[in-house]
This record gives C-alpha cells, sequence and structure tokens, in this order.
C-alpha cells in the first residue's frame, strides 16, 4: 500500500523533477514528511509567492517545467500572482496546493480556499484530485499540459485525506490519459507555408518580428537560419530578446514602447510583416491603427486564438515556430538577398539613431547594465525585475542566446525578478546569474535574502536604487505634471539588510567605483549584492506613450538620457 | 451582430461548466443562452450556446473555447441545417370563467400543454423556437404572468 503523497514524489520523479521551491502548512504535512526521505530537493522559500517565481525562473533558464508546492488557503492564495505570470508569459509550471480534506471541502473550513475556482482564469488547466487512486494520472497529464503546445501552468489541489490515503499499487490509474480535447497542433499547413513564401518573394521591405514563442519552442537557430536565408532584419518582442544575438548584423534590438528607434520605424515603413510566436500586445503595437500600416502580415503561433485577436494576418499558420520556420526554410526556392536597399535603409537608421547614454560623469543605469554586458562578455543569465530596471537591462544589455534573459512580460509582475533569479540559479548551477532590480521591485520580495543566505544561492543582486518607484514617477513626470503621489521612497540601506542576512554587499554611488564593483561581485563565489545609488530622476527613452503610433516616440535621440 | 449557435462537447466532469461561462465573462461575451446535459455518451456533456457578435468575435469565442483542455469539440451550426427547440413553463394568472377558458384557446392553439391547475392560476407548457415562446407571453401577458421560467436553446444538426 502507499500513500496519495507517496504517490505524488513517486509521479513527480517519474517526471524527471529534481527541485522542488515550497514552504510547507497543515495540510501538506503528508507530502513533507514524504520528502523528509526523498531525494527530491525541496528549497524553503520565505513566502509561497517566490515559490512559484523560483519555479518560473527555474522553468524559464531550464526549458523544463517548473515545480512549486504550497499548503491550502492562504498558502494557496499566495501563489496566484506567480501563477498568472506564468500564464502570461507561456511558462510551464506545475503548483501543487494542499486542500482541506474532502469532507470539509466547501464548509469554509480553517484555511481553506476554492483554489481551482480562484486560478480557473489564470492556469492553463488545473485539477482537484478527490481519490489518490488518481494522482499518477493527474500528475502525468498535468505535465504533459504544461509542457506541450502553448506552454503554461497547471495547477494540482490536492485535499489532505487523498494525501494520506492508502491504496493498492495496483489499483493506482495508469498515467496514459488520454486528453480528447487537447491536441495542439505542432505543424504548419504547407499550403499556408508556400502561401507565406510566396509573400515573401513578393516582399520589398520585409521584416521579421519575433517574440516569445521563438525562446519557448527552441526555435532560436531557424529563426536566425531563416532571416539569414532571405537577409531580412529581425525585431524582437522583450520576450524575444536572445532569440538572434545582439551583435547578428540583422539584429534590430526591441520594438514598443521602450523600443529601439530604428526598429520602431522599420515597422512602420515594413511592407511585410512577419510575426513568429509574437501576440501584438498593446506595448509592442502602440495604437494598433499605426502599426505596420503598410505592411501585409504572416502570423505564426502555436495558438490559434492569438491569430486574428488583435491583427487579421493575410497568411495565419499555426503551428510550433521551430517546426514551421524549418519548413520554410525547407521549401524556399529562391534565396539570397533580395531585398538589399531596404536592409542599407535599415542600417542607416541603426548608425543615425543609436540607443545613447549620456558622459555627464553622474552615474546613470545604463551605464552600469552596458559595463555588467562587458564584464559578463554578454554571457550569464540575466533576470530583471519590473519597471524602469527591466528597459533598461533590455535595452542595454547584449543578449546572445536564448532563456538568457527572464523577465515577467505580460504581467509586469513586480516582485517577480529576485525569486526567479534563484530559480534560474537552481537551474543552471554553473552560470552567472545576475537580477537587475529597482529599490522598489527589490523590497517587494526582499525576504528571499533568506532564501539565498540559507542555500547559498550565488546570485548577484544589482539594484538600481533612485528611491522611486522608477517607472511610475517618469509617468507622473511626464504625463501628470509631474506630481510624484506617493512614489516617492526613503532610502535603504540595502548593504546593511544583506549583512543583517550574512550576505555581502556593497554601496556604489560614483561612475569610477561601477566596474571594480561588478567585477568583485562576479568574482565572487557567493551570493553579492550591489546597491547603486543612480541619477534618481533618469528616464527611460526613448519612449511611445499611450495611445500614440510606434513612430512618435519621445526622448529621441537621446544623446543625453537623461534629458529628453 | 448575428446570433450564433455552438454546440460544444465537453467532458463531464464537474467544474467544465464554470469553466466554460467564466471563458465568457472573463473575456467580454455575452451569452444569449445556454442549456447543458448529459448527452449520447455518459462521459460527456453537450453544451448549447448562443452567442451575438460579428464573425470575428464568434472565431475568438470559438477559438478561446477550443483552448479549454475539457472542450472535446465545438460545432457552429448556425450556417447548417438544424433543429432548435426551447422549453417554457408560464404561469399565469387565470380566474375560473371565461378568463380561464381563453387562456385554454390560446394553449390550444400554441399546442401547449396545461400541467397545473389551481384556483387562481394554471401552469403551461410549451416548446418551441425562441419566436414562438415570445409569441405566447406576449398573448399571455395581459392575463398576468406570475412566473415564467425558459430551459435555453437546444439544437442539433439535421441528418
Amino acid at each position: 500500500m502507499k500513500t496519495g503523497a507517496a504517490l505524488l514524489i513517486d509521479s513527480l520523479k517519474e517526471e524527471g523533477v529534481k527541485v522542488i521551491f515550497g514552504y510547507p502548512g497543515g495540510s501538506v504535512l503528508p507530502v513533507y514528511d514524504e520528502l523528509y526521505d526523498s531525494d527530491l530537493r525541496h528549497i524553503l522559500v520565505r513566502h509561497e509567492q517566490a515559490a512559484v517565481h523560483a519555479a518560473d525562473g527555474y522553468a524559464r533558464a531550464s526549458g523544463k517545467v517548473g515545480v512549486c508546492l504550497s499548503t491550502s488557503g492562504p498558502g494557496a492564495c499566495n501563489l496566484v500572482s506567480g501563477i498568472a505570470t506564468a500564464n502570461m508569459d507561456s511558462v510551464p509550471v506545475v503548483a501543487l496546493t494542499g486542500q482541506v480534506p474532502t469532507g470539509m471541502l466547501g464548509n469554509d473550513a480553517f484555511q481553506e480556499s476554492d483554489i481551482t475556482g480562484i486560478t480557473m482564469p489564470v492556469t492553463k488547466h488545473n485539477y482537484l484530485v478527490k481519490d489518490a487512486k488518481e494522482i499518477k494520472r493527474v500528475v502525468s497529464s498535468a505535465f504533459h499540459i504544461a509542457g506541450t503546445g502553448r506552454k503554461g501552468p497547471v495547477l494540482i489541489d490536492l485535499p489532505k485525506d487523498v494525501l494520506t490515503q492508502a491504496v493498492d499499487p495496483k489499483d493506482v490509474l495508469s498515467k496514459d490519459a488520454e486528453l480528447r480535447g487537447y491536441k495542439p497542433t505542432l505543424k504548419g499547413h504547407s499550403r499556408q507555408i508556400k502561401k507565406a513564401l510566396d509573400m515573401i518573394y513578393e516582399a520589398k521591405k520585409p521584416l521579421v518580428y519575433a517574440g516569445g514563442g521563438v525562446i519557448s519552442s527552441g526555435a532560436s537557430e531557424e529563426l536566425k537560419e531563416f532571416a539569414e536565408l532571405f537577409c531580412i532584419p529581425v525585431t524582437t518582442t522583450l520576450m524575444g530578446l536572445g532569440a538572434i544575438p545582439c551583435d547578428h548584423p540583422l539584429n534590430l534590438g526591441m520594438l514598443g514602447m521602450h523600443g529601439t528607434e530604428y526598429a520602431n520605424y522599420a515597422v512602420t515603413e515594413c511592407d511585410l510583416l512577419i510575426a513568429v510566436g509574437a501576440r501584438f500586445d498593446d506595448r509592442v503595437t502602440g495604437n494598433i491603427k499605426y502599426f505596420a500600416p503598410n505592411a501585409k502580415i504572416i502570423h505564426m503561433d502555436i495558438d490559434p486564438a492569438e491569430i486574428g485577436k488583435n491583427v487579421c494576418p493575410d497568411v495565419p499558420i499555426v503551428g510550433d515556430a521551430k517546426l514551421v520556420l524549418s519548413e520554410l526554410c525547407k521549401m524556399a526556392e529562391k534565396k539570397g538577398c533580395f531585398c538589399e536597399p531596404w536592409v542599407k535603409q535599415v542600417k542607416t537608421w541603426r548608425e543615425n539613431h543609436p540607443l545613447a547614454i549620456a558622459d555627464d560623469g553622474k552615474l546613470h543605469p545604463q551605464y552600469v547594465i552596458r559595463k555588467l554586458s562587458e564584464i559578463l562578455d554578454s554571457g550569464g543569465i540575466i533576470v530583471s525585475e519590473v519597471g524602469q530596471n527591466q528597459m533598461w537591462a533590455a535595452q542595454h544589455y547584449g543578449f546572445r542566446r536564448p532563456r538568457q534573459w527572464i523577465s515577467s512580460g505580460g504581467l509586469g509582475t513586480m516582485g517577480f525578478g529576485f525569486p526567479a533569479a534563484i530559480g534560474a540559479c537552481f537551474a543552471k548551477p554553473g552560470e552567472t546569474v545576475v537580477v537587475i532590480a529597482g529599490d522598489g521591485s527589490f523590497q517587494m520580495n526582499i525576504q528571499e535574502l533568506g532564501t539565498v543566505a540559507q542555500y547559498e544561492v550565488p546570485l548577484k543582486m544589482v539594484i538600481l536604487d533612485n528611491m522611486y518607484l522608477g517607472m511610475v514617477r517618469q509617468w507622473q513626470e511626464l504625463f501628470y505634471d509631474r506630481r510624484y503621489s506617493y512614489t516617492e521612497l526613503p532610502p535603504v540601506d540595502f548593504v546593511g539588510i544583506a549583512k543583517a542576512y550574512g550576505i555581502k554587499g556593497m554601496l556604489v554611488d560614483s561612475v569610477k567605483e561601477v566596474e571594480p564593483a561588478l567585477r568583485k561581485a562576479v568574482d565572487y563565489e557567493g551570493p553579492y549584492l550591489l546597491d547603486f545609488r543612480i541619477e534618481r530622476e533618469e528616464n527611460v527613452f526613448p519612449m511611445v506613450p499611450a495611445g500614440a503610433a510606434i513612430s512618435e516616440m519621445i526622448g529621441k535621440h537621446c544623446k543625453n538620457a537623461g534629458e529628453p | 451582430m448575428n446570433q450564433h449557435i455552438l454546440s460544444v462537447l465537453v467532458e463531464n466532469k464537474s467544474g467544465v461548466l464554470a469553466r466554460v461561462s467564466g471563458l465568457f465573462s472573463r473575456r467580454g461575451f455575452n451569452i444569449e443562452s445556454l442549456a447543458v446535459g448529459t448527452c449520447e455518451t455518459p462521459d460527456m456533456s453537450r453544451i448549447t450556446i448562443v452567442v451575438d457578435g460579428d464573425d470575428t468575435h464568434i472565431e475568438q469565442v470559438k477559438k478561446q473555447l477550443n483552448k479549454l483542455i475539457d472542450v472535446i469539440k465545438i460545432t457552429d451550426i448556425t450556417e447548417n441545417e438544424h433543429v432548435e427547440r426551447e422549453l417554457s413553463l408560464i404561469k399565469v394568472h387565470a380566474d375560473p370563467g371565461i378568463q380561464r377558458s381563453e387562456i385554454m384557446q390560446v394553449a390550444g392553439i400554441f399546442r401547449a400543454n396545461i400541467i397545473d391547475v389551481s384556483q387562481k392560476a394554471l401552469v403551461l407548457e410549451i416548446t418551441g423556437d425562441s419566436e414562438k415562446i415570445l409569441a405566447i407571453k406576449d398573448l399571455l401577458e395581459p392575463y398576468g404572468i406570475i412566473e415564467l421560467v425558459r430551459t435555453g436553446r437546444v439544437a442539433l444538426q439535421r441528418g
């Protein structure tokens, strides 16, 4: 006989799980008791929200499914922002929650919450297990659903009596459950691919717009091959950074609200936009009426519901980006750069409108990011928080490969970055992992310094400290007449806090200290915190005001990034 | 704006209806009518959803529904030949005498059944398309409709 909890641990091992992030509580004690003797590695976080973000960061860094565990009620509810974050960015996470015993379900028992009901809109799917015989089947289906098609989070709710229920192994339901309603389309329709090719041959100003789908399908090589085959410039979304190397001659960097000028000009001027694994998010398109106004659109996406949701494409292709792009390359007859004047034009834009930073002796955040990129030779894994720090990192770090950039794109969850970076450290133990945070976002999950200290996670923490909720302040400056309503934060002795946890750190408030401080942190074997006191009212430019066309940027030609 | 009838085959599990209806409210799709019950095989249910919207809107409704793991198949039967019915129970004020016999005549014309009689009221059962139900409702209104309940439309493709 085996208990439900033992079956759960067995199932997780069968799915290849090595690490889970969690926080114990009454309802999940049977699982914790099994974990005590298990060789599964459990990382004790300081808040359930951090557990799910860490599982998310683990998944994004490794490409595997991340797993988190919490108790019922408040523990489960604390997972919600993290589950929603993973859902918006299509990240495969399996969240395990304890639940009150089945007999008490619906009775408002102590620490009961209807977590399957609560998370229905923010999960790809969820389960309430009512019989321990189902556990293997449910876990296997959950991992399958989370990690295939358009990836996403799946929650499994486990009542305490199900976890303690003893089951005869011969009664355990086989794990090969048939999911009748779940058959993602992976292979693109060949007639559509042919149509797309014809359209590419006819184009004079084609542009690829690559999103997070390229990263999650592992299609980055295929994307490069496709772009090079026809010599088509590539711009990426925030989630697509790293899909093509930063120094690739066809790479235009990020487009959209804080995209490069040249990428936004290219989108506005192109006559064919090839969207790959991207969803025409409003932060990318600006006013959709003026987004790629002269272009025909090819839209490739694994999720049919994304096609036609925001824009109506001329050629829709449902399928996995890797398979569709490689099929496209295979079927191509005419090859070579047939739109040379366009590529030249894009190059001219790039030369004339670079992302520049001020050289006035003051400590600018962009400089910190560029120095970090230089020191790490554009390597390592960069995890950002949300806000100005995120946009500066996206703009100024040179990403060379997929899964090197981890950031909350769709939901924009402050407090995501720090725990996600802890997850990335466990996924990629040999890599240098750096979290770039603002002083506001770092304080949203600052308690995870405890986790970093306990497990000696060799994370490098870079705080771009302007004593403001920077991005909100920027909007208040630009659109609310500088009325800084509740966005000013008092100075915090982050180094002192780190020290209290036994973590080393350093305060940096001058340009000349930046490089040695970064080197010291990177060379140090354990965790290290750097608090950069940057220019307080630095802005992220260029910027497309909400509702404007993406060619209507403010803060252009930003030779002095601090002054629009 | 057209009215579409979607016949949605789903797993017969608890919570599936909540997933479907939750999706509609979350995405701002308005359900005109919804009827659900088990179907030819006990492990599946068929939901008939009537929804208003233009083609793009309906396309998005179908695609989003298709993403639900428990949804097995969606058929938009609006354009195909189909039969549809709705059942309604109407409790109407009916004093014994002329008023009562007039109501019974109306019921006869509409082939409605009188399924309950009391001192002051009759309960009529009527089956048909929505127009027929609205027509009898209009005719009965002057007598005083006390309560009315509709099942929502169910539909099947012909052939």
